[in-house]
């Protein structure tokens, strides 16, 4: 538009560089540099040593909390993507568009909701003599122990991936080419052909990444595992804690975080180079 | 209708059902004399607000709530419009990582952010001030708020701002009263959004908080002693204010896609 120089495009772009710089890359990196340093009398101290790193990764503690990590949080995403799609399905093609707009309205709610009085209300639920377990004892059934266990964690889990999972799932099934749906119903296909030949293939990039945000939202989090699923085995979030506040060890737990964030980024490159991959 | 149709929307109420549970058992023990909360329920109360809001350290924290709430959603909102208007207008060589520097923070986990921060912040000579806290959920609302704005600027016809210019009026003059007035909605919806998730944000609050709490750090420290139904009391009022903020919002982004 014009050769001389003009200060305009800065003031705009400028901003977030120097912030994020400062307040984003700066922890980060601060984090990574950190993990190499040692704790002297309760003080850190700059080094360049690997003897947190030997630490960590030679402690049984650590392993087991990483694979119940990655296994919870890939669990959490297959079941999320379970539950969600049929409810998905009816949204994106039973409902009318007013309906599906107000129903991914009130989906959106809960996730910016406090997400701690949630687990809240549900650990008290789920406990022995709480209202579940009230409502199946007139049945005679139970009383089932859901508290501190894996179902206590994935309860929490759903509570907090669902309405997400929900949310893009219903925008990808919703955004597939009706006429594409019908032709395919015209060729005589049954509606399971239909579903696994059309739908679900035109769909996949959504499925991928509602499955993907899941995983995620699920593998970070810390509120679940501590107080829905009673902490033992710790995940990584609740090792992290743990070590940062008990022990003053900032420097193994960032050993911690920095394997969490290199997991977390595998996989969803992994997913989401399945998800656009192959798709010509 | 179909037996199947019928089923099928009988699922989706029953996933409503389940997201929105835990929300009104909250509420609804909120009001209910029993310490142990259970089925039948005892009778209506409002004795856990009046215990929990006799407390001083109570409405202490929900002032801090409200100080880190309004502070993080204003930085928010004006890094999320400056950003999402970069984007919009120019195209420039590495754009690509700018935008990803923009819209990562919500893909690392908050544990982490909370021990980054922390470490940081405590070189800043900032940690255990609200300040810390402030700089915390801007990091992490600014992408909200970019993405709301980049949605809204996304209406805007670019030949709009062009106009605005050969008609001789400055870039500065065109963005005071040509694109800032057409994105308010957006502005105002982002600085809703971002200010419930501060007001909810607790991790990494709880990271550098130190003794200044706001309410969700209070909360948490309730949650680590024993079966307390002022948390009911405390969290309804918590859930009252975030939804309103969502559903203030929402509504905004309705409206303006509508128009």
């Amino acid at each position: 538009m014009k050769t001389r120089f003009s200060v305009y495009p800065y003031v705009w772009r400028v901003p977030l560089l120097i912030w994020q710089g400062l307040f984003f890359i700066g922890p980060l990196a601060l984090m990574v540099a950190m993990s190499f340093w040692l704790v002297k009398n309760y003080r850190m101290e700059p080094d360049f040593v690997f003897k947190n790193w030997d630490k960590m990764m030679s402690r049984g503690y650590f392993w087991d909390a990483y694979w119940i990590t990655l296994w919870r949080a890939s669990l959490a995403a297959l079941l999320a993507t379970l539950i969600a799609f049929p409810a998905s399905y009816t949204l994106a093609f039973k409902v009318s568009d007013t309906v599906r707009r107000w129903a991914v309205f009130f989906l959106i709610v809960p996730f910016f909701t406090s997400y701690l009085v949630r687990a809240y209300a549900w650990q008290v639920l789920l406990a022995e003599s709480g209202p579940i377990n009230a409502i199946l004892g007139y049945l005679g059934l139970g009383p089932f122990t859901m508290l501190n266990t894996g179902i206590g964690a994935m309860v929490g889990y759903m509570t907090l991936v669902l309405p997400l999972v929900v949310i893009l799932q219903t925008f990808s099934l919703a955004a597939i080419d009706r006429n594409l749906i019908e032709a395919a119903w015209n060729l005589g296909a049954s509606a399971r052909a239909t579903l696994f030949k059309v739908i679900i293939p035109s769909a996949r990039v959504g499925l991928i990444i509602g499955a993907v945000f899941a995983f995620i939202l699920s593998y970070g989090d810390f509120v679940s595992p501590f107080y829905l699923g009673g902490s033992k085995p710790p995940t990584m979030s609740i090792l992290i804690i743990d070590t940062t506040k008990s022990g003053q060890q900032w420097p193994r737990a960032a050993v911690v975080a920095i394997m969490m964030i290199v997991t977390l980024f595998t996989v969803a490159f992994v997913a989401v180079g399945a998800a656009y991959g192959r798709r010509k | 209708m179909r037996m199947a149709d019928i089923l099928s929307r009988v699922y989706v109420a029953a996933l409503f059902v389940f997201v929105f549970l835990p929300i009104l058992t909250s509420v609804v023990f909120s009001f209910n004399s029993d310490r142990f909360p259970t089925v039948p329920l005892g009778h209506f109360t409002t004795h856990w607000y009046e215990t929990a809001f006799s407390r001083p350290e109570v409405w202490l924290a929900f002032k801090n709530s409200l100080i880190v709430a309004f502070c993080a959603a204003s930085l928010s909102t004006m890094l999320g419009f400056v950003t999402a208007y970069t984007d919009f207008r120019y195209g420039f060589r590495f754009k690509t990582a700018y935008l990803a520097l923009a819209l990562l923070p919500p893909t690392i986990p908050l544990v982490i952010m909370g021990l980054a921060m922390l470490a940081w912040l405590g070189r800043l000579g900032l940690s255990g001030t609200l300040i810390g806290i402030i700089i915390a959920h801007t990091v992490m609302g600014a992408p909200f708020a970019m993405a709301i704005c980049r949605m809204r600027l996304q209406q805007m016809d670019p030949a709009l701002e062009a106009a605005a210019w050969n008609l001789g009026a400055s870039p500065w003059r065109t963005m005071a009263s040509v694109v800032i007035p057409f994105s308010t909605p957006a502005l105002i919806s982002a600085f809703c959004l971002t200010a419930a998730v501060s007001f909810d944000e607790f991790i990494v609050a709880w990271f550098v908080s130190g003794l200044n709490k706001t309410v969700p750090v209070m909360i948490l420290e309730i949650l680590q002693g024993n079966v307390d139904p002022q948390i009911n009391a405390i969290g309804t009022v918590v859930f009252l204010t975030s939804i309103t903020l969502v559903i203030l919002a929402q509504l905004l982004i309705l409206r303006r896609s509508a128009t």
